[in-house]
């Protein structure tokens, strides 16, 4: 790599909350890797794609208000949740096409001194990864190959779809038959498995008000994960994260079955592949223990 | 001099059940060179015409735009009219999987029975409900802005691929669905309409309504005319709240709680969202999962919560930016 890679971080609420191992192991990896992340501290949160069903325009002017702190540093933004990374990709999309819009948001975001000029890209760190870093790159960097282990990859909705909208900021990646996480376990050393379900969604968007089909939708990954013969399952999204893990009981009993399955998140699986130590990625946070490592 | 037509010999395996004849469904497998030309369409009728007559599937128009010919290739909805043959290679290889779009419901090989669609379609009132007079003394003016605010939503031509793409609608059977959703949007935007109201109400009853939409944008990848119904979904949202259809229930305060809790910390107080949202007593049923959440570090003390540096920037723009009022 000629020059060192620079982003700004835009961590979300999760990673900071009921997920701490998402970000402690992101930093680690990203360290190991020698990728400068600079948080973004001055962010609130995206919405969680939520907001915007009762109020459109604060939803935009806040997902703009936090673009604008990746602007002033000069970096290009990037994401640990699919949600987020949807909501803030969205608004991107919707001010860089709509000139009327943009002039609205930059109004409000001028009365506190700021201004979205649409000139950092944003990418989820799983892409990140792959496209910028590269896996050639990463392959060298492993010391401690995932041999031996069936790994589950799990793409999560709002990074694959619309592929209008992610197209170009996660490699073109076909939503009905995605590889790029296929494509990192095994740069890692592990085995991807096959399931039906690697592509579809979890229910987290419906959890409160609709908890059967949140956990009927999460059951059939899980049991399709261990159907698959998988050790584990990795997510690139901690939203897709609680459900599986922490709600993993409920969601077994909702198709009738008894599932134990560790859920690691996707930089825990790069960051044991580097050798850190599991203390260092967070596997302690985890309701149901990955006891291999 | 000639012109080269470029081909590529393909493999496509068809979805064959009969309900007179076999007791199981099973694939049928035919070989075949296409051209850049094809559609998914031509590749059934070759199959048809030169191997199995008896192969069972729905067509009309062949344009595009009567919708009855949408299918499954390897699990993406498609036209079998508009979708060219070398594109499903680009996306999936040589081996190409037919299916009819719900095997459920399939009634011959790849002929499907859409009463269940139908009926949720019937249930938004696809139609315009309005006092018309019969003989008008001046037109009924719908500007151009108006026009385009539905216009994406009235090219549905009902093809079902949403729908049976819904991973909603697999488990939950009272869900009305992206089509009908869509359908229900484009009349509550059309000013000429007076079941605004009405419609509303449908859409958004809990259960079957918008709001036990999961948000995966299946729906939205795989509309052949662009509907993007889920972006519909967002703006009935939207509407109920503006009309006052919206109830207080745990959808609806949890929508407008992401606006309180950005107000006071910037990030969310996660907690504090789900007591906002399910109250005290809805509380009860996560208390086994908090308990588990705490124990392994998920939740942070109060003193510990994250804020935004900058909070008192995100307070204005709350106060300025906000439109929506509940
Ligand atoms: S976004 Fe909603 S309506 Fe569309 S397919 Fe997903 S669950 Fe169904
Ligand atoms: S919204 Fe699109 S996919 Fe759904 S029925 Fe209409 S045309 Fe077909
Ligand atoms: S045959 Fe009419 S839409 Fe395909």
């Amino acid at each position: 790599m000629a020059k060192k890679l620079r982003y700004a971080l835009y961590t979300g609420c999760t990673a900071k909350e009921s997920t701490p191992e998402l970000l402690k192991s992101t930093l680690a990896v990203a360290e190991k890797l020698g990728i400068e992340l600079d948080i973004i501290e001055e962010a609130s949160c995206c919405g969680a794609s939520h907001l915007q069903d009762f109020d459109d325009h604060l939803s935009l002017v806040l997902n703009a208000r936090n673009l604008c702190y990746a602007e002033s540093r000069e970096a290009p933004m990037v994401t640990l949740c699919n949600t987020c990374q949807l909501n803030v990709s969205m608004t991107k999309n919707r001010l860089d096409f709509d000139n009327k819009l943009k002039d609205r948001v930059n109004q409000d975001l001028s009365e506190v001194g700021l201004e979205y000029k649409g000139v950092s890209d944003v990418k989820h760190f799983l892409y990140a990864i792959l496209e910028d870093y590269g896996l050639e790159n990463l392959k060298k960097k492993i010391v401690k190959p995932l041999k031996n282990f069936n790994v589950a990859p799990f793409y999560g909705c709002h990074n694959i779809r619309p592929s209008s909208l992610h197209g170009k900021n996660n490699g073109g990646e076909n939503p009905y038959v995605p590889n790029s996480l296929d494509q990192l376990i095994e740069a890692c050393g592990g085995k991807p498995v096959d399931y039906e379900e690697k592509n579809k969604c979890c229910g987290f968007h419906a959890d409160l008000q609709a908890p059967e089909t949140a956990n009927k939708l999460s059951g059939n990954a899980l049991t399709g994960a261990v159907d698959a013969d998988a050790d584990f399952m990795v997510t690139p999204c901690p939203l897709c994260h609680l459900n599986l893990d922490v709600k993993q009981k409920k969601a077994g009993e909702a198709v009738g079955r008894e599932v134990n399955i560790p859920v690691l998140h996707l930089p825990q699986v790069i960051g044991l592949a580097l050798g850190i130590e599991p203390e260092k990625l967070g596997l302690n946070h985890h309701v149901v223990k990955a006891v291999y490592f | 001099m000639e012109k080269s037509i470029q081909t590529k010999n393909i493999t496509v395996k068809v979805f064959r059940f009969n309900g007179d004849t076999d007791v199981l469904p099973y694939y049928k497998e035919y070989k075949l060179e296409v051209s850049q030309e094809d559609v998914v369409l031509d590749v059934l009728n070759r199959i048809k015409w030169e191997h199995s007559g008896s192969l069972s599937y729905r067509r009309s128009c062949r344009h595009g735009i009567c919708g009855s010919c949408a299918v499954k290739v390897n699990n993406k909805g498609v036209l079998a009219c508009k979708e060219r043959v070398f594109d499903l290679i680009d996306l999936f290889g040589d081996e190409l999987v037919i299916d009819p779009l719900n095997k459920q419901r399939v009634i011959k090989d790849l002929v499907i029975d859409k009463k269940d669609f139908w009926d949720k379609y019937d249930a938004v009132q696809p139609y315009l409900v309005a006092d018309v007079e019969e003989e008008p003394e001046k037109e009924n003016l719908v500007t151009p802005d108006e026009v385009e605010k539905i216009a994406d939503a009235d090219y549905c031509i009902q093809c079902g691929a949403c729908y049976y793409s819904c991973p909603v609608i697999e488990v939950n059977p009272e869900f009305i669905g992206p089509a009908a959703f869509a359908k229900a949007y484009r009349f509550t935007s059309d000013n000429r309409d007076d079941a605004k109201i009405e419609r509303l109400e449908t859409v958004s009853q809990m259960g079957s309504g918008v709001w036990d939409c999961v948000k995966c944008f299946e729906c939205a990848q795989v509309c052949p005319k662009d509907v993007n119904p889920i972006d519909k979904i967002t703006r009935l949202h939207q509407q109920t709240f503006q009309e006052g259809v919206a109830e207080s229930n745990v959808a609806t305060r949890h929508a407008v709680g992401f606006k309180h809790s950005i107000e006071q910390h910037g990030f969310l107080d996660e907690g504090g969202l789900v007591f906002y949202s399910e109250g005290p007593l809805g509380m009860v049923q996560h208390i086994p999962e908090a308990v588990n959440m705490f124990k392994n570090g998920k939740i942070p003390m109060p003193w510990n919560l994250p804020k935004s540096k900058n909070l008192e920037e995100i307070k204005k723009i709350v106060k300025i930016s906000s439109t929506a009022k509940f």
